[in-house]
């Protein structure tokens, strides 16, 4: 009988009971996905998270991103060293230049264009701003400047206001733009449009015209010299305006010695004559009663 | 019979699972070699009708993606001798045939050629009353039919019916939604060693691997031997195995018999190397290249060295003429064939209409075979080798893997066995009720 307990080194070609089923384990395919992509990945992020469980290689390893961010954004294509202004007036440009601080030259990283943006478009002077970096390192900043439409007296201060009633600047003299209409009272600035609106209406008194006023924060006088004033109402003014000038264009009212049309009732215009047109209306009607027989 | 039917229902149900899941081991477990073939089940559409291929007989739903073989051991005669041996050459055919195929295979059909097959023929009949036949009278016939004493420690192996009859019209294949009075049914039953099939199992289960299936070797050989027209004219498939020789006759598709004479190739080793006193390595080495049962002049002259390592020159430098190899040869093959024949004749295969026998596995490979079996068998005899089944590996084309490709077909379309048909509801009271009433029907 063959040795049952066998010692012998005799190579034998089957596989050990242990080699098969191992082999039968690695040819099952789940498993196989495990080893082949699941433990690789176990052990990559075990690692990471082992590496960055300590703190001094974390700060090292955010140094080092950093540090490689620096030396990218130092790189002279990206560097910016050169600001041009382009359709602003030089006190503007000057200006412009005053409220952006920036020391050239400078990373183009570092340029937080929309905030500057946003600056330059503070300044009462500028309608829009148009920030770009030009290749050449050439920061472009293209202004849109407000057209000043109206002076603006209040406090006895003069400003200059554009046609949406934004400030534009501060006038010294009312000498310095005498083509442009005066508008004053507190809250004026407020209904410039409309403002402008009454102005083009009234173009047939133009060289009369000494300016708006608003009066109350609602209405508007429209003042003309000789001291006559067209008292407006609140409510669609031009149209009682224009109504005005139509009475004005068939009768000359304004040529007569008028102080006030009041037409802040348009259904019921109003004038107010001046004293001595008074005694003149009063002496004329006397006369004619008297004539009468 | 209830037990068997659960076990073998069981293995279908797993033989089934596992060609769902298109994976499947055959296993040829014989006394030279193990052979393990892995298949992958495609499903029925791997073909079109348009492709010019047919069914051909459910081959081509499968191919087969990892061969391997190994020399056996811890197997004599067919039946597993030596427990721990035989599982080490299991797992050395098993692991090798993963590797090729890169699968993990769970299920195995095994065929063996040993635990002494012996063949009945059963009989049933019952009466069908004139109306149809449908499953459950099939399956009703199957069980009235009368099983023989095959004595205590055998089990079945195989159980197929291979007739049916009604009233007077005999050979149906198929008697399912006909009309008779009278259902009769033939039944081809085979039957192993218990014990046999025990350690079998057991050592299927320490490899880690199902079983699915259990046939016998004699039976798989002759389904990829035989070509389709011999299985329904009527043939004997002999598969000259290492250990054992097996044989089936088959006719109209049915193996009708089996049985395996305990003779086969390893015997010719075993008397080359008494005659020749050498090694069985050399023995087997000898009669696989020298080989032969008919001896010409030209044999006298023809010198084999057959060498030793005695370190005795004389010894060492014998030699021997191929007529004297074919000498030793020869008895024994002639033994064998002529076992084979009383084994014919006692199954009455001289009565059958077509002679044919065809002789295949690893034995039937030696030369001049061909001329002397028809002087034993008949003068139909000739030598078959597998019928070709797609992925199959040159290596494995050979005699030799006749069981092995057989059962790949037998995986592939199990024959309708026994326990198939659904077990039979015992029908008898709604029956007599049914008579009753039919009685009253006629008589008032």
């Amino acid at each position: 009988m063959q040795p049952l307990t066998s010692s012998a080194p005799r190579r034998d070609p089957a596989p050990s009971r242990i080699a098969y089923r191992l082999q039968r384990l690695w040819l099952t395919p789940l498993f196989r996905l495990l080893v082949r992509a699941g433990l690789p990945m176990v052990l990559v992020a075990g690692a990471a998270s082992w590496y960055l469980a300590q703190p001094e290689n974390r700060e090292a390893l955010m140094a080092q991103v950093a540090e490689l961010r620096r030396s990218i954004e130092a790189r002279p294509e990206f560097m910016v060293r050169l600001m041009v202004i382009e359709g602003a007036s030089d006190s503007v440009a000057d200006d412009i230049r005053e409220i952006l601080p920036v020391d050239f030259p400078v990373s183009s990283f570092d340029l937080d264009l929309q905030a500057m943006r946003e600056r330059i478009e503070e300044l009462d002077a500028v309608a829009r701003a148009d920030l770009r970096i030009r290749s050449g390192g050439v920061l472009e900043i293209r202004i849109v400047e407000r057209q000043p439409a109206a002076v603006w007296r209040v406090h006895g201060d003069l400003e200059l206001l554009d046609a949406e009633g934004r400030r534009v600047a501060v006038l010294e003299s009312r000498l310095e733009r005498p083509d442009l209409p005066l508008l004053v009272g507190v809250g004026a600035e407020r209904a410039v449009p409309e403002a402008l609106a009454l102005l083009e209406a009234a173009a047939p008194v133009r060289e009369r015209i000494r300016g708006l006023v608003r009066v109350g924060e609602r209405r508007w006088d429209l003042v003309l010299d000789r001291d006559q004033r067209i008292m407006l109402p609140e409510r669609d003014p031009v149209q009682a305006l224009l109504q005005v000038m139509a009475l004005n264009e068939a009768q000359e009212l304004l040529a007569r010695d008028i102080t006030v049309v009041d037409m802040r009732i348009p259904a019921r215009p109003t004038l107010r004559l001046s004293e001595t047109a008074i005694e003149e209306l009063r002496t004329l009607r006397r006369v004619k009663t008297e004539n009468r027989p | 019979m209830n037990q068997l039917y659960a076990s073998q229902r069981a293995m279908r149900q797993m033989r089934r699972a596992a060609i769902q899941r298109g994976l499947i081991a055959i296993l040829d477990i014989g006394t030279s070699k193990i052979s393990c073939l892995i298949l992958r089940f495609d499903g029925p559409d791997s073909f079109r009708p348009s492709d010019g291929i047919g069914p051909m007989a459910g081959q081509s739903t499968f191919r087969v993606i990892g061969a391997a073989t190994t020399r056996s051991r811890g197997v004599r005669f067919g039946e597993i001798d030596s427990m721990p041996e035989a599982e080490r050459a299991i797992r050395t055919a098993v692991q090798a045939a993963q590797k090729m195929a890169g699968e993990r295979v769970d299920h195995v059909i095994a065929c063996f050629s040993g635990g002494a097959p012996r063949s009945y023929g059963l009989a049933g009949e019952i009466d069908l009353g004139g109306e149809m036949v449908r499953e459950q009278e099939v399956s009703r016939v199957l069980a009235a039919a009368e099983v023989p004493d095959y004595g205590e420690g055998r089990e079945v192996l195989h159980a197929q019916p291979v007739n049916f009859a009604i009233d007077h019209r005999t050979g149906l294949s198929d008697p399912r939604g006909q009309i008779g009075n009278r259902l009769a049914a033939d039944m081809h039953m085979l039957t192993v060693d218990a014990a046999v099939i025990r350690n079998l199992l057991y050592c299927i289960k320490r490899c880690d691997l199902e079983l699915a299936g259990l046939a016998s070797a004699a039976y798989v050989s002759g389904l990829s031997a035989l070509v389709e027209d011999e299985q329904e004219l009527g043939a004997a498939c002999i598969d000259m195995g290492g250990g054992t020789t097996s044989l089936s006759i088959f006719i109209r598709k049915h193996m009708i018999y089996a049985d395996c004479v305990r003779m086969g190739g390893e015997h010719v080793t075993l008397d080359i190397s008494k005659g020749l006193q050498v090694p069985l390595a050399t023995a087997e080495r000898i009669k696989t290249f020298y080989g032969g049962v008919v001896a010409t002049g030209m044999d006298d002259r023809e010198m084999i060295e057959i060498g030793g390592r005695t370190g005795d020159w004389e010894h060492d430098r014998r030699t021997v003429s191929r007529a004297e190899l074919i000498g030793i040869m020869r008895p024994r093959v002639e033994e064998i064939l002529e076992e084979v024949r009383v084994r014919l004749d006692a199954a009455g295969f001289e009565h059958l209409p077509s002679q044919q026998i065809v002789l295949t596995g690893g034995a039937s490979q030696i030369p001049g075979l061909d001329t002397l079996a028809p002087k034993i068998l008949g003068q139909q005899v000739r030598i078959g080798r597998p019928l070709r089944v797609q992925g199959l590996p040159q290596a494995a084309t050979g005699a030799g893997f006749a069981s092995s490709v057989g059962l790949c077909l037998f995986a592939a379309h199990p024959q309708d066995e026994w326990w198939d048909f659904e077990i039979p509801v015992e029908g008898y009271p709604a029956r007599s009720l049914k008579r009753a009433v039919k009685w009253f029907k006629e008589n008032w």
